[in-house]
């Protein structure tokens, strides 16, 4: 069966995972959104591509942060952006998801970007609208449940990319709370159809998912050995609320063992990029001195991010 | 009334019989085969030419949605599913609402079946009242009242204290306890099955050992208690495995597979398909072959549909959220069918999980067969005929099923119940 | 049809700009043909100051009909907009579209004092009210929708006009 983000002519029509997303459009989206980064440079930040067409962020769970940098690339391309924050409005009355799709639609929306708890809902969005023939309308995913984070991915690609140049030389290690990141999957896909020779994801068992070595990565539990010789490492956000459900003992012993040290920083190659997805929790996943040091790239992250959501826009909507 | 059946190819597998004879019936029962009795006249002649004349199929699990959900189905329109699919004897979970845990409701469920005169209904009682794993339902009466089994349905007993009473009452009287393996605290919160398709795609797992470590503790219980076990719905090789460990120590244990399991795996979930959400979940490919095999040689009894419809609205959210349950009845003879060529084996064998093996367990002894004297449930059928599963033909009020769109042998042309013709294809 | 050579047609608008450019003027090439034009041009007249270079990928008005074009590349404008005297550079002008995206996309930038076109060859087929002030080559008759004429550049970094049939 077509993977429901591809049109008949397998070109992009929604964007909703990475996995599967053929390596000719997950680079094409690089290569557009190279163009992008100057735009925040100019006096006018404004791009007429989506003048005149609606963006509606749909959001069922919260995240200013997200949302912020949608709205900014939608508001970039001169797009009306219409923020839907759907824990507060019907949906807490009942109202089903394909309900609230439908409503939307009726007040001309032209692309709906979705964040929802659910594993699978921006797919579930995607089918409703090609069922009743919205060929018009496409669907962004913000993130998710565990499932994808596209835009994520996309944007450390482009970072990686920016800073490596040569995916298939690369040894890159994800680390922390796999189990439930959404951004991790997405890396993960988009890593692989990169061509990237060697995935790591290094964590405490309880925190990575079983079938990870099926889809082709290699998994370490000991930060000395994962990180050693390895050109990018990608930290994982560790979830407070994860600490009660009998994952892990204590964000201090996480840590301990797991942290991102100086220390353990220098295991990894002189040249290697600190990277992280935000909002960090420092002294947890990641130390200061890292954060703010000469190796991190995480605000290189943000920028890009925008120029990626713009391609991305850019690339369905028009 | 009488009615001949002639020239099919009459399999009867607890007889061995396979030979292409007339069967005539009257009053409600199977009179004689291949010669008519002495001045027989028949009132209606079948044509069973190029047919397979077989008994009506027995179900070990069909949810006719009826006390509680009528939303998702009807008593009515689920009958009618059963005997478009060649199903005249089904057993009901409890699992209704409220659940079948008084012997005034099974009587009255009972009653308005029999109402319908459609398929014999056999309900299996709760084992708990309300199924709630707390005090122990009445299971003397509700036995009277016509409950052949005891079961929670998917609704574990989380307390193995109250599951260890509630078989040694029921091994007091020899009831039979039919369980599903699921561990309340391994599967909480999963919605497939703990392998590599849910971790791409971000579902939460659950894991094989919520099967196994929920099957040992059945099978120990059982061993102990006395109580007559079968194991429901098995999903994995590792499951299959305890069982045959069991037995090979001595032990007196069944268990049975559903249409779902012994066809799809994890992958068919594919890009998030709410039909594909089930419980137990869909495991991985090696687990789908290990039962595949298994039902082939017998080390799985029988083979049920499972039948769980499900309305549209149930299934129309993301995965996680989405109703677990496929709709079955019309299905299980297809299902059947396309198993037993995938797996080489002849016809008899094939419809022996779903008729005479399927009726054992449930202790019926007067239909599930056709010898003389057998109750008139039979199922005609043409086993060269395909056909594509589409929502319009199904009659269940249930939709959701996996196999739409899928080609699959047999087609159901009659459908009797004691004698009486019930449905014409 | 006999195509002209691309060098002679340099060394005209080359001439037929010098006497009007100034210290003042800056070059914008539209990619990617203008832009090669671009560095010949401000070789050639002696210009200091940068030379501008224009994708005006995101600003075409054809978008929704025929989506974003494959590597849009980045728009360059390495100098102050505001007040500046611009000469925007093609090698082809057709419908003028293409000219009307760059003006969008400059003006995005600030407010120039004044915006001229320099083009190699006008093909005909205008579609709007753009007009080049130094423009090499004129066809005589303008050429149908299906054909292509743009401008190519080799190894050695020679300039040489194409025709393209659809």
């Amino acid at each position: 069966m077509r993977n429901p983000q591809l049109d008949s002519n397998g070109g992009l029509r929604h964007l909703l995972t990475l996995d599967g997303l053929p390596r000719e459009i997950l680079t094409a989206i690089l290569d557009t959104a190279a163009p992008l980064t100057e735009v925040a440079e100019r006096e006018v930040k404004k791009l007429p591509v989506l003048r005149g067409k609606s963006v509606f962020n749909l959001f069922f769970e919260n995240s200013t942060r997200t949302r912020t940098t949608f709205e900014i690339a939608a508001k970039r391309l001169s797009a009306d952006v219409v923020n839907l924050n759907v824990s507060t409005s019907s949906t807490a009355k009942g109202e089903s998801l394909l309900d609230t799709v439908d409503n939307l639609c009726a007040m001309q929306a032209d692309m709906f970007v979705v964040r929802h708890a659910a594993s699978g809902a921006p797919f579930l969005i995607a089918q409703h609208l090609i069922a009743n023939g919205r060929n018009d309308i496409h669907v962004v995913n913000a993130g998710d449940g565990r499932h994808a984070h596209p835009t994520q991915g996309l944007l450390d690609m482009y970072t990686i990319r920016h800073f490596k140049g040569d995916f298939t030389r690369l040894v890159v290690a994800i680390v922390g709370d796999v189990l439930h990141s959404r951004v991790a999957r997405s890396q993960i896909a988009a890593l692989k159809t990169l061509g990237v020779p060697e995935i790591r994801v290094i964590g405490p068992k309880t925190l990575l998912p079983s079938g990870l070595e099926a889809w082709g990565v290699r998994v370490f539990h000991d930060m000395d050995a994962g990180l050693k010789d390895v050109d990018v490492i990608m930290m994982l956000r560790l979830q407070n609320e994860r600490m009660n459900g009998a994952l892990l003992p204590t964000p201090q012993e996480f840590y301990k063992v797991w942290g991102l040290t100086a220390e353990k920083l220098a295991r990894a190659r002189p040249d290697a990029i600190v990277m992280h997805p935000g909002p960090m929790n420092r002294g947890v996943e990641i130390d200061s001195a890292v954060a703010d040091g000469a190796q991190a790239v995480i605000l290189n992250q943000v920028t890009f991010g925008i120029a990626v959501r713009m391609a991305v826009m850019s690339m369905l909507a028009a | 009334m009488k009615i001949q059946i002639s020239n099919g190819r009459v399999i009867d597998p607890a007889h061995g019989v396979d030979a292409v004879q007339n069967l005539y019936i009257a009053a409600g029962r199977v009179v004689a085969l291949g010669q008519a009795p002495d001045g027989f006249e028949p009132q209606r002649v079948l044509d069973a030419s190029g047919l397979v004349v077989c008994p009506g199929l027995v179900d070990l699990a069909a949810r006719l949605r009826e006390p509680g959900f009528e939303y998702r189905a009807t008593l009515e329109s689920e009958m009618d599913a059963a005997m478009a699919g060649g199903v005249t004897s089904l057993a009901i979970p409890p699992d209704t609402d409220p659940a079948l845990d008084e012997p005034g409701l099974v009587e009255m469920l009972c009653h308005r079946a029999k109402q319908l005169n459609r398929a014999h209904v056999y309900p299996i009682g709760s084992l708990t009242i309300g199924l709630k794993g707390e005090r122990l339902s009445e299971m003397a009466q509700l036995a009277e009242a016509g409950c052949f089994a005891f079961s929670q349905a998917n609704v574990p007993i989380v307390d193995n204290a109250v599951l260890l009473r509630a078989m040694q009452y029921a091994a007091t009287f020899g009831f039979r306890v039919w369980l599903q393996p699921l561990a309340p605290f391994l599967s909480r919160g999963g919605c497939a099955h703990d392998g590599e398709v849910a971790a791409r795609l971000g579902l939460t797992g659950i894991p094989v050992e919520a099967e196994t470590v929920a099957l040992f503790t059945h099978l120990r219980l059982a061993r102990s208690t006395g109580a007559r076990l079968h194991v429901t719905r098995l999903s994995s090789a590792e499951g299959l495995a305890l069982i045959e460990q069991a037995r090979a120590e001595g032990m007196d244990v069944t268990c049975d597979v559903s249409i779902n399991h012994l066809h799809l795996c994890d992958q068919d979930i594919g890009y998030f398909d709410p039909n594909c959400h089930l419980v137990p979940p869909l495991r991985a490919a090696s687990d789908r072959d290990a039962l595949r095999a298994a039902l082939a040689d017998g080390r799985i009894n029988a083979l049920c549909s499972d039948h769980t419809p499900v309305d549209d609205d149930g299934k129309l959210a993301p995965f996680g959220e989405s109703e677990a349950g496929a709709t079955g009845l019309e299905l299980l003879l297809p299902l059947a069918l396309k198993w037993g060529e995938d797996a080489g084996l002849d016809l008899a064998t094939t419809l022996s999980r779903v008729t005479s093996d399927a009726a054992r367990l449930i202790g019926i002894t007067k239909a599930g067969h056709l010898a003389p004297g057998a109750r008139a449930d039979i199922c005609v059928f043409d086993p060269a005929a395909r056909r594509r599963i589409t929502r319009d033909q199904l009659r269940s009020q249930g939709k959701n099923t996996p196999f739409l769109g899928h080609e699959l042998p047999g087609r159901v042309r009659y459908t009797l119940v004691e004698g009486q013709i019930m449905y014409e294809g | 049809m006999q195509l002209p050579d691309a060098d002679t047609l340099l060394e005209t608008l080359i001439a037929q700009m010098r006497p009007h450019v100034t210290s003042k003027t800056a070059l914008v090439g539209i990619r990617t043909g203008g832009v090669w034009l671009a560095e010949r041009l401000h070789a050639a007249l002696g210009l200091d100051g940068p030379i501008g270079s224009v994708d005006v990928s995101f600003y075409r008005d054809d978008l929704g009909a025929r989506g974003l074009p494959p590597n849009p590349q980045r728009t360059d404008i390495p100098f102050d907009v505001e007040d500046a005297h611009i000469v925007i550079v093609d090698d082809v002008l057709y419908t003028g579209r293409t000219v009307r995206a760059a003006l969008n996309e400059l003006f995005d930038y600030g407010r120039p004092a004044c915006v001229e076109l320099a083009v190699l060859v006008d093909r005909g087929g205008r579609e709007l009210p753009i007009a080049a002030r130094y423009c090499a080559h004129t066809l005589p008759q303008p050429l149908p929708a299906s054909q292509t004429l743009e401008l190519s550049r080799d190894e050695t970094g020679a300039l040489s006009l194409r025709l393209i049939d659809a």
